[in-house]
């Protein structure tokens, strides 16, 4: 790593950084040289988020020096790491910018806040606008309000603005996770010519393609530490090895094909008007993971089955019947339940509510069953919940417990085990293994897979090594139509990784999903 | 908890939390103590069912608000409710010559309908909860002055046409707002205890309101979970209008005429009532004991005072006091940071 041509422009030096007893980073070192962009990659809970945080200025680390320029720096807020010249863009593209303000006031945005003259005029802010958006080649219409922005301008805007306020370091935490291929190219753009002007770039994301596309150099953190280095051209294989830390092998469960009553099936669906229609046939017992990229429309499948959103055209069955529900409360009747992504949003309530501890949280969508008179029985509830605590693994006092006291895997564990205390016939999961630790995450799939008898389960995630783990079967998302994934039955992660990366840049079809 | 500041941390994090679980009780009792040893004639029977007599409307009122807190929304317009039933209460026996029993079950229709108004603006025209409301606040408020021309309703009045109106309060009516139960008890209590019981019962021991306040702490949450909340959000404002219009046929049945100037000061007294209730227990959420108990709070000191020759105009400025440490109480002092 010390063999870089250009001058480091960041180093950093084993970083420490603990959160309570979980060690977040154990040591971490990274150099980044002046013109040079290193993807910085890593599994969920390696760290990567904590290093970024500290880099620019959120939290502070424990231990460890940071050298920026070859001087060491420590920041002790996000405005002080940007005013010596590590700019991020964070992957919440909301908070890119103001919402309320146009494109030219969030362009200049920084001289508004601070260092700028004190009147603004319109004309004088277009003036300093368009000359920040020529440093990045920006086209975009400088009235238009921040908020009917697509995510990939709002960050483009963040790039436009770092690069104004002459950062010589820039990060970038999962850029392209919301962007199309064509987006996404138009960032690289942005990049490599960045990369010619000197700036020192780390590009956080787990999306080889990508990385493949821009990075000079590769570097796996794991266990908060840097366990290897790549150099151009990168091995992605040997990189995803290390990442999740042994050798790739076919899917835990993918191979044995079911022969099972098919449970649940999808006919002729259009998910938008203009996607490709699809088929698929969900068998009793099976679990099925969707990957794919965000809005590829995995969630709007997902929503549709549950009743959420109507198909443009096509028709679901559901044990040989026509299944078609108006909403939650007529698929839960019919056994069909969904766990929606971002649990704190979907599935539970804030602690100071009756009704927020794990037992009330698991029996939210069971009470007018369990409950016909109306009147609550604490003890019933509170049986199921110790039950799920025992089997599930969850960490946590007792049944009373609010979910806020609990992790994020343990919260979803409890979110699983509200499903899985009434009868399922088909059980969707959108995105189940967000912030969740890897210990968690198998006692989930665990559980998942465990209970199995009679109903099928359908899972969307993005991350292919989650979906490889989980499922019988994989199916790729792409473009609001899905596809068989390349080689997922005689197996490999490259594979099915493969056939998603394809996914995000070719434009034909491998076929329809069985 | 006697030797709390020799304790190691631990348990003196219990005793803070068991201090402000119960620092609206101990205040109660204090007060009452410190009333009684000032003006002995504080601490009698009479004085203590005058005070619960005179909360009684405001903790009725209160209770129809935390229903509608809880399920996420805010019924501004429960003081105009109980002005406009006392005004209508009062039209429909002087002037349309209606019996008690007519009387009650119209009014109570019309809180009913009022509420009904109310969540179908919020949930099927989707106008934001307090807007809706304070909307219909104004409307009600100048509605009830419309059919009598502005002036109070008395027997014998006249009417905007000319002719004098030809009935009266019934004499049954006006037992709900004056009688007592065994010459002791105010009837208005006894409504009060049982509003409170059953809006306790429903909010606090049945799945209906396990829902309102799911409804209220995550509403997204709520709907995947298949609670049509909708229907839940427009029963919390039926309810509260009904809870209301009841608040207000006990103002009206105990002044005896329609004053146009009756439940000025009802709205907000009520969602003090409502909010001080957050710290009862520190439940730090809307709740019936809570509001209820707020109410009496407010009415022991207002009393009190009163009684030590406080001047009338220092009352709004007390509620103020009151509410301000109560809500310092509920969402900062001591709350440990998770």
């Amino acid at each position: 790593m010390s063999t870089s041509p250009a001058p480091i422009a960041v180093s950093v030096t084993g970083i420490e950084k603990s959160f309570g007893p979980t060690r977040a980073l154990a040591g971490a070192d990274l150099e980044v040289g002046a013109g040079e962009i290193v993807a910085l990659m890593g599994a969920n809970g390696a760290g990567k988020s904590t290093l970024v945080k500290i880099l620019s200025g959120s939290i502070t680390a424990d231990s460890g020096t940071i050298l920026l320029n070859g001087k060491a720096v420590s920041f002790s807020s996000p405005s002080e790491a940007q005013a010596a010249g590590v700019a991020t863009v964070h992957q919440a593209t909301d908070q890119a910018g103001a919402a309320g303000l146009t494109v030219a006031e969030n362009l200049t945005l920084n001289e508004l806040c601070g260092t700028g003259s004190f009147f603004v005029s319109p004309r004088s802010t277009r003036k300093r606008a368009r000359e920040i958006a020529a440093l990045i080649d920006l086209d975009l219409p400088l009235d238009r309000d921040f908020i009917d922005l697509r995510p990939a301008e709002r960050q483009l805007i963040a790039i436009a603005r770092a690069v104004a306020a002459k950062a010589s370091v820039l990060i970038l935490d999962e850029p392209t996770s919301s962007l199309s291929a064509t987006e996404a190219e138009r960032l690289f753009a942005v990049l490599r010519r960045l990369k010619e002007s000197g700036i020192a770039i780390l590009y956080i994301s787990h999306r080889t393609g990508d990385l493949a596309a821009i990075a000079d150099r590769a570097v796996v953190l794991r266990g908060g530490k840097v366990v290897a280095s790549f150099a151009k051209p990168i091995d992605f294989s040997a990189a995803i090895a290390a990442m999740i830390g042994r050798t790739l092998d076919a899917g835990a469960h993918a191979g044995t094909v079911s022969t099972a009553p098919v449970l649940a099936a999808v006919r002729g669906a259009r998910l938008i008007p203009g996607a490709r229609p699809f088929d698929l046939d969900l068998r009793s017992g099976e679990v099925v993971a969707i990957t794919g990229t965000l809005g590829s429309g995995k969630s709007r499948l997902l929503r549709a089955l549950f009743g959420l959103e109507q198909l443009v055209e096509g028709s679901f069955t559901l044990d040989g019947e026509p299944w078609l529900s108006n909403g939650p409360a007529r698929s839960i009747e019919n056994g069909v339940f969904m766990v929606a992504e971002d649990r704190w949003a979907s599935s539970l309530l804030p602690p100071e509510i009756p009704g927020a501890s794990i037992a009330g949280t698991i029996a939210l969508p069971h009470l007018p069953r369990w409950f016909p008179l109306g009147l609550l029985r604490e003890t019933r509830e509170r049986l199921v919940a110790s039950e799920a605590i025992s089997r599930l693994g969850i960490k946590a006092r007792g049944p009373d417990d609010t979910l806020d006291q609990l992790s994020g895997g343990n919260q979803q564990k409890v979110v699983l085990a509200r499903w899985q205390a009434a009868p399922c016939r088909l059980l969707l999961l959108d995105e189940p293994f967000q912030g969740v630790d890897v210990g968690a995450r198998a006692d989930l799939i665990a559980a998942i897979r465990n209970s199995q008898s009679g109903s099928a389960t359908l899972i969307a995630t993005s991350d292919t090594e989650e979906a490889l783990e989980v499922a019988d079967r994989i199916l790729v998302m792409r473009d609001h139509s899905l596809y068989e994934a390349d080689g997922s039955q005689e197996g490999g992660l490259a594979a099915v990784i493969g056939s998603v990366e394809s996914a995000e840049t070719r434009a034909d079809g491998t076929g329809p999903a069985s | 908890m006697t030797d709390h500041a020799a304790s190691p941390s631990k348990p003196a994090s219990t005793f803070a939390e068991t201090a402000r679980k119960y620092a609206l009780f101990v205040l109660l009792a204090l007060m009452l103590v410190g009333f009684w040893s000032a003006q002995p004639a504080f601490i009698n029977s009479a004085n203590l069912f005058s005070i619960l007599q005179a909360v009684s409307v405001v903790a009725i009122l209160g209770v129809g608000v935390s229903i509608t807190m809880s399920a996420g929304g805010f019924d501004l317009s429960v003081g105009s409710v109980a002005a406009s039933s006392v005004m209508a209460a009062s039209y429909a026996m002087v002037v349309l010559q209606m019996n008690a029993a007519e009387t009650l079950a119209l009014v109570l229709l019309m809180g009913a309908m009022i509420g009904l108004v109310n969540g179908l603006l919020i949930v099927r025209v989707g106008v934001p909860d307090l807007l809706a409301t304070l909307s219909t606040m104004f409307l009600l408020a100048g509605l009830q002055l419309i059919p009598t021309g502005g002036r109070s309703i008395t027997a014998g009045m006249m009417l905007p046409n000319g002719t004098t109106a030809a009935g009266a309060y019934d004499p049954a009516f006006l037992i709900l707002g004056r009688g007592r139960l065994f010459d002791t008890v105010p009837y208005p209590v006894i409504v009060m205890a049982v509003v409170a019981l059953l809006a306790w019962f429903l909010m606090e021991r049945t799945r209906w309101g396990r829902v309102f306040y799911a409804i209220g702490g995550n509403e997204t949450a709520a709907h995947l979970a298949g609670a049509p909340t909708k229907a839940y959000r427009l029963w919390a404002y039926v309810l509260s209008g009904t809870l209301a219009s009841l608040g207000g046929l006990i103002v009206a049945s105990r002044v005896g005429r329609g004053d146009v100037s009756a439940g000025n000061s009802l709205l907000l007294d009520s969602v003090a009532a409502a909010l001080i209730g957050f710290a009862v227990l520190d439940k730090r959420r809307p709740h019936v004991l809570g509001t209820v108990l707020g109410a009496i709070f407010v009415g022991v000191l207002l009393n009190g005072l009163t009684m030590l020759n406080a001047p009338y105009y220092t009352q709004d400025f007390v509620k103020g006091v009151v509410l301000v440490g109560a809500l310092a109480l509920t969402f900062g002092l001591g709350k440990k940071k998770r």
